[in-house]
């Protein structure tokens, strides 16, 4: 096969031809390398790029391959959002404030699919500090939509979605505290998993909600994603909130037909205003799993329109106390010639920090001070609890829930529209992240040639199932196989 | 005390928060070493220094160490506990905010009763205590022009034991905190170290009209590490409130620091400059669930405490409460003594040995009980030979030197080896002295010359000489006896 298509390949596929030996580690590698240089200046989903240790890397997954070891993941080249922590190698979070960061430690995600064989091409592009779904808060400039560039590709994981959808790397990383993977991975046109709250270990990955953070994938398909998430899960020591729970076999769960599968729609998601083609589209997508053999029904979840509020003082809260370390004294950003202690303090935080993380610093401040504590975020944890019985309850009556991923297609790039609303990009996605629950983003369709997503809700720890469902409609559709459209760019070729 | 002779009219009242810093190999949250005096950052992990992307896990050590602390101060143990965060900036807290438990600590309400020197006692409710990380150190005399931080003590495990206002001077604070530091030593959950910070006092002193039942406006000495300092803070604290109420100003609600080097105090900061903590659960810790089951097991193995022992003692072996106490205070004292009264059947005896004689030549030798050249059964078996007559006091001691050095195993040895029983032959001792006092006849005719004042003086020189003649041997009592009968 000639390496002229190799980006179209899955990531299933390549494991198989690279085990076959029809196509080493190198050649792969090198041939991604080269996509990314030529093309990614135009869409800026790389912050740091690593090719001397990918090659190195590709070399030693060559020399295992040939001797007949190493794993399904041996070889394949990832990308990893940057926010997690590698060492030796930047970990920015897209701030400034980390810019000259580089971490001594290595984050669990990232070793455990290092020890299952796979290759780092680099860090990818996000909102600063993973606050963001347009991914325009980024230090090192927004990340645009390869379907269209001058669209956002959502955030925060907008780096991973953009570099999944123009075929750069086969799979890559994100995080998702309120929508980070789902929400860009709908509109980049990929799939994208969050799994259940402490399915996958927090260590190395910098916290911005901590109650609600989980790292995740983004990848061409639910096999792809199969297969990266049972190197990645598992219990770890050194994360308290990971749980000590065998790991399935995710692969072996994709095939089971959905005859009898029972999803429920949340009547408070489909009555909200949704784009008529984004309506469309999901309705053709819940058509064809009825076809499938599921059964539909409607369902609600009463406590859906305080979503939003308690996602923003809980998260801005949490990120308040998480971000207070980043004061110039220790790591990080520190101003030019402090004066004195409170000095180097407000310069370094004022100047290190971009405006969407002070606004949410300032929100969490305040909703933690002594004279709010109760009323707020007392309050708030409450309706989070209200939240999640709204979910374990209809989980009784239902297998899966099914909701639009985000109900408009992918915006234009627009600094002026305001990056202040924390949730009016992402409004479907965060209930999942109160409750803890796993969930997956699909590729359904599309709406003048922009991405549309559906979004799959399990019981906690049900990965599988939503694996399940996407693969058997993956199997019957081929919207996970469509590429951007060939765009000239501001970068040396074109897409 | 000062300040009660100060002024009658005013009621003192005091509360402590103690910080104890746990005897654990690792820290609070991470796995660093916690040993004490290495060089500037060098017991320092990622954990430690709040990197961005590192996680806490708690030191279930720790937790037990608080447990054993809440079991044996008779109060509840709450068996989830929250873990929250206290968040304010400073350079020695590198993540922003210190890991502390508020509203859900691992110990509750409970108390302690405690001895003073006199024998009474009085009762201080613990109100609860919690587990906590300690801050790194700003070192300001470092460098001429900055300020260097060491952050080996940054996560070191505290168990922050927090009283009720129920102290009511100096004395009976100091009495408390003696007490406590026995108990969380004899726990073994801290070494004890006051002079490393092991162990320090913040003091709540208030004053109040004698026979009121408000409190009055308090302040807040912190960070005391000895007893000495404690005790002159407090009094000297007092006498300032007094001072202050007394011309008619008001005590400002307040944080003092006092240097016991100088012995002066000055306030840091008043109420007004407190900060706002934001307290908050730390969601990166679950809630700390602990089973009924291990805490029973931990109640287990608890050693007895000091005032259980010393209740024991006086109950099982009749010692008056003083020196019962003074045997109780440590657990291997205790031992030492029940083994030796056992031996000797002599409990009275073998405490005054053990508190006197044996106390005496550890201290001067620098030597620890347990490293006692003089076991628990050698000097049973040196006292029973007191007891039956076969040593007077000055030969049992002659005895216990010659064990001390090591020139024999055990009493009856040295006794045959250096001949130094007892005489009690009354022929032996009639010629003994009627032999001291022919070598000195001067003295004899002085004696008989003086009156019997003088002579009551005078007869201890004819004891001497016997005393040196036979060796140490001869029955004080009879040679006494002897003594006056010739000399009449």
């Amino acid at each position: 096969m000639h390496t002229g298509d190799l980006h179209e390949s899955s990531l299933a596929q390549l494991s198989r031809r690279l085990r076959a030996r029809e196509l080493s580690c190198v050649e792969l590698t090198q041939t991604l390398l080269d996509r990314i240089r030529s093309l990614d200046a135009g869409i800026n989903s790389f912050i740091t790029l690593c090719p001397e240790q990918a090659l190195e890397q590709a070399r030693a997954a060559d020399r295992l391959i040939e001797r007949q070891e190493g794993g399904v993941l041996t070889g394949i080249p990832l990308a990893h959002k940057d926010i997690f922590c590698t060492r030796g190698i930047r970990t920015s979070c897209a701030s400034r404030m980390l810019d000259n960061f580089i971490a001594p430690y290595e984050s669990t995600v990232t070793a455990r699919l290092r020890e299952a064989g796979a290759i780092n091409l680099g860090k990818l592009n996000m909102d600063e500090f993973a606050m963001g779904s347009s991914n325009e808060t980024s230090f090192y400039g927004p990340v645009r939509n390869p379907w269209d560039r001058r669209r956002i590709p959502g955030g925060s994981s907008g780096g991973s979605a953009a570099a999944v959808a123009a075929r750069l790397v086969p799979g890559a990383t994100g995080s998702d505290t309120g929508g980070s993977i789902r929400q860009p991975a709908a509109l980049c046109g990929v799939t994208g998993l969050k799994p259940t709250y402490g399915r996958v270990s927090r260590w190395g990955m910098i916290a911005f909600a901590s109650s609600m953070d989980q790292a995740g994938i983004l990848a061409r398909s639910a096999e792809d994603v199969a297969l990266l998430l049972g190197a990645m899960a598992g219990f770890d020591e050194r994360d308290a909130t990971c749980a000590n729970r065998a790991v399935p076999d995710y692969l072996a769960q994709l095939e089971r037909p959905l005859a009898g599968l029972r999803i429920g729609l949340p009547k408070e998601y489909f009555q909200s205003a949704m784009d008529a083609g984004i309506a469309e589209e999901v309705q053709k997508a819940l058509d064809e799993y009825s076809k499938l053999g599921a059964l539909v029904q409607d369902i609600s979840l009463p406590h859906t329109r305080y979503v939003g509020t308690v996602y923003s003082l809980l998260a801005s809260a949490e990120a308040s106390s998480n971000l207070a370390r980043f004061d110039g004294a220790h790591f990080g950003y520190r101003c030019k010639d402090p004066q004195g202690l409170e000095d180097m303090y407000k310069r370094s935080r004022c100047e290190g920090f971009g405006r969407q993380v002070k606004s949410r610093i300032l929100l969490g401040t305040y909703a933690l001070s002594a004279r709010n504590y109760t009323s707020v975020c007392l309050q708030a944890q409450k309706v989070r609890r209200l939240i999640l019985n709204d979910f374990l309850k209809v989980f009784a009556e239902v297998d899966l829930i099914m909701t639009p991923t985000i109900p408009v297609p992918a915006r234009f790039l627009d600094r002026s529209a305001g990056p202040m609303s924390p949730c009016g990009d992402d409004p479907f996605t965060p209930a999942v992240n109160l409750a803890g629950l796993p969930a997956l983003s699909l590729p359904v369709g599309q709406v003048t040639r922009l991405p549309a997503g559906l979004q799959l809700i399990a019981p906690h720890f049900h990965e599988e199932r939503l694996l399940n469902a996407a693969h058997q409609f993956q199997k019957v559709t081929d919207w996970h196989r469509e590429s951007p459209p060939v765009q000239q760019g501001n970068g040396r070729s074109a897409l | 005390m000062t300040e009660e002779r100060s002024s009658t009219a005013w009621e003192v009242v005091i509360g402590l928060e103690v910080h104890v810093q746990l005897a654990c190999r690792s820290k609070l949250f991470s796995g660093a070493s916690t040993a004490f005096g290495a060089p500037p950052n060098s017991q320092v992990c990622a954990i430690d220094m709040g990197l961005p992307g590192t996680l806490p896990s708690v030191n279930r050590e720790a937790v037990d160490m608080a447990i054993r602390f809440g079991l044996a101060a008779n109060a509840r143990i709450n068996r989830t506990c929250v873990f929250e965060r206290k968040n304010y900036f400073y350079p020695d807290l590198p993540k922003g905010y210190q890991t502390t438990q508020l509203r859900q600590p691992i110990v509750g309400a409970g108390f302690m009763d405690v001895q003073l020197d006199d024998g009474s006692d009085f009762r201080v409710r613990i109100h609860h205590a919690h587990l906590e990380e300690d801050a790194g150190k700003s070192l300001h005399d470092f460098q001429v022009d900055s300020t260097a931080i060491d952050l080996n003590r940054a996560g070191m495990p505290l168990l922050e034991i927090v009283t009720e206002p129920d102290l009511r001077s100096a004395c009976q604070a100091v009495a408390f905190a003696r007490q406590l530091h026995a108990l969380v030593a004899g726990l073994g959950i801290c070494d004890g170290h006051m002079e490393q910070g092991s162990l320090r006092f913040d003091v709540n002193v208030s004053v109040r009209p004698g026979g009121s039942s408000s409190l009055g406006t308090r302040t807040e000495t912190k960070n005391l590490n000895s007893f000495r300092f404690m005790e002159q803070a407090i009094e000297q604290e007092v006498r300032r409130q007094i001072n202050l109420l007394e011309r008619g100003a008001a005590v400002r609600q307040e944080t003092r620091l006092y240097n016991g080097e100088t012995g002066q105090a000055a306030a840091l900061r008043t109420k007004e400059e407190a900060g706002d903590y934001r307290y908050f659960p730390c969601p990166d810790l679950l809630p700390v669930r602990v089973e009924q089951g291990h805490i029973d097991h931990l109640r287990a193995s608890l050693p007895e405490r000091p005032e259980m022992r010393q209740a024991r003692l006086m109950d099982k072996w009749g010692l008056p409460a003083a020196e019962a106490a003074l045997l109780a205070e440590q657990a291997a004292t205790a031992s030492y003594f029940e083994a030796t009264a056992m031996a000797c059947d002599d409990a009275r005896l073998a405490a005054q040995w053990i508190t006197g004689t044996l106390a005496r030549n550890l201290k001067r030798d620098k030597i620890s009980l347990q490293d006692s050249p003089v076991s628990a059964e050698a000097l049973g078996g040196l006292l029973q030979r007191v007891k039956d007559n076969t040593l007077s006091a000055p030969l049992a001691r002659q005895v216990f030197d010659a064990l001390w050095q090591g020139e024999g195993s055990c009493a009856d040895d040295v006794i045959a080896s250096q001949g130094l029983r007892q005489v009690t032959d009354e022929s032996c001792l009639e010629r003994l002295v009627e032999q001291v006092l022919t070598e000195h006849p001067e003295q004899v005719k002085n004696y008989k010359a003086a009156d019997s004042a003088r002579q009551k003086k005078m007869i201890g020189f004819f004891v001497g000489q016997a005393m040196k003649t036979s060796k140490g041997t001869a029955n004080p009592e009879q040679l006494n006896r002897w003594l006056h009968k010739k000399l009449s």
